[in-house]
């Protein structure tokens, strides 16, 4: 009765949170009134994760207790340290930085909420779905957002990254990634298929962001953005977490028609942007 | 499919919808700083690395609930922080326009 209880305020909680959110968002996208808008956003982001801890099945176990708090506290700090002294003009690349931060946490519970499905006994097909598009989805935009941040504090190369067989392997890690879609959901496939899966899904992401110029990267950043939202929202789905199901499928949404915007503001089509280091040549 | 499964599509589809609909008269000024706003947004993914953390029976769970908690602060906290310094910049800048 209690743990029913505590999850309903923890469930209606999440309600007003999300309200407060998507408000949040709608004053963003107004010049006026942006900067509230941000404030409202974090509050009500910092609500929803302080309400989580009432969980009534989080182990108050000092192991738990430990990781979690260490985690946190350690990733916060570091982001906030980092955000701050960055000076402004490298603010595109510190959101690739945290945009990949969030997709690889979004792969990592899809991966690790896996292995307690399979410890339980029978993984639904909706599990299965769910923990399949979380785990590729957020590690590609992992692995995508590190490429765009190394190559926008030119750490790497800005150029379009081109290499013998390029295409060829892309056909092949992509390949490889429908086949573990398939075992995992035609064939039942065990973790081997999920970390197969995640370990495929890491090397595409860096093998979609090669060949991208570093002028394009805003819009390609904003794709990955898009993708986290999605993989976040997929995260919400293994967990049945509804908060995360809302704002993940908030920025999906929105990501997607900010990323189309973007590139209609630079005059170039999405595929433009993502395949043209293909096309350049083909056509050279 | 379980009923749980298919309120969450129900959500999600609408969802998508309300993200559509919520930024559509963003002007182009403010293209970059809502990039960023909703990068903030997905970081909430925070709390599915804290459930993680919190219910991990074994040290495999646990270096992902780690890593989770980890990589999702990290999304949380300098999203917002981010977003907050472009939007700042935007402050700053109309007083001046008027003084000149």
């Amino acid at each position: 009765m209690i743990e029913n209880l505590r999850d309903a305020v923890v469930d209606l909680v999440y309600l007003v949170c999300a309200v407060v959110i998507i408000l949040g968002l709608k004053r963003l996208s107004s010049p006026r009134t942006a900067r509230s808008g941000n404030k409202l956003v974090a509050a009500g982001l910092l609500v929803a994760v302080g309400v989580t801890l009432l969980d009534p099945h989080i182990h108050w176990r000092p192991a738990n207790i430990a990781v979690m708090l260490i985690g946190t506290v350690v990733g916060a700090a570091g982001s906030i340290y980092l955000a701050r002294v960055v000076p402004m003009t490298a603010m595109p690349q510190m959101v690739a930085l945290f945009n990949g931060m969030g997709g690889a946490t979004a792969a990592l519970v899809a991966v690790a909420e896996f292995q307690r499905f399979v410890a339980s006994g029978a993984v639904t097909a909706g599990e299965r779905v769910s923990v399949a598009f979380g785990t590729t989805v957020g590690s590609v935009a992992f692995t995508g957002s590190v490429i765009a941040f190394l190559k926008l504090q030119e750490l790497m190369t800005g150029r379009p990254v081109r290499f013998p067989l390029q295409i060829p392997l892309n056909v092949a890690v992509v390949a490889g990634i429908v086949a573990m879609w398939a075992w995992l959901l035609g064939f039942a496939g065990s973790s081997a298929s999920v970390w197969i899966m995640f370990g495929l899904a890491l090397l595409f992401g860096i093998l979609l962001v090669l060949p991208v110029g570093g002028a394009d990267m805003p819009v390609v950043i904003s794709v990955l953005n898009s993708m986290t939202g999605l993989a976040a929202a997929a995260a919400g789905f293994v967990l049945e977490n509804q908060i995360l199901v809302v704002a993940g499928a908030l920025v999906g949404a929105s990501g997607s028609l900010l990323t189309i915007l973007m590139s209609r503001a630079m005059n170039r089509s999405l595929a433009n942007v993502l395949f043209g280091a293909y096309r350049t040549r083909a056509a050279g | 499919m379980n009923q749980e499964f298919l309120l969450g599509l129900y959500v999600l589809i609408l969802t998508i919808f309300l993200g559509f609909e919520v930024i559509s008269r963003v002007p182009t000024l403010l293209h970059t700083p809502l990039m960023s706003g909703t990068n903030a947004i997905h970081g909430i993914v925070l709390l599915g690395g804290i459930l993680v953390a919190g219910t991990a029976e074994n040290p495999l769970t646990l270096l992902l609930g780690f890593l989770g908690c980890l990589f999702g602060a990290g999304n949380l906290f300098g999203g917002i922080v981010v977003t907050d310094r472009m939007l700042e910049m935007f402050k700053k800048k109309e007083p001046a326009a008027r003084q000149a």
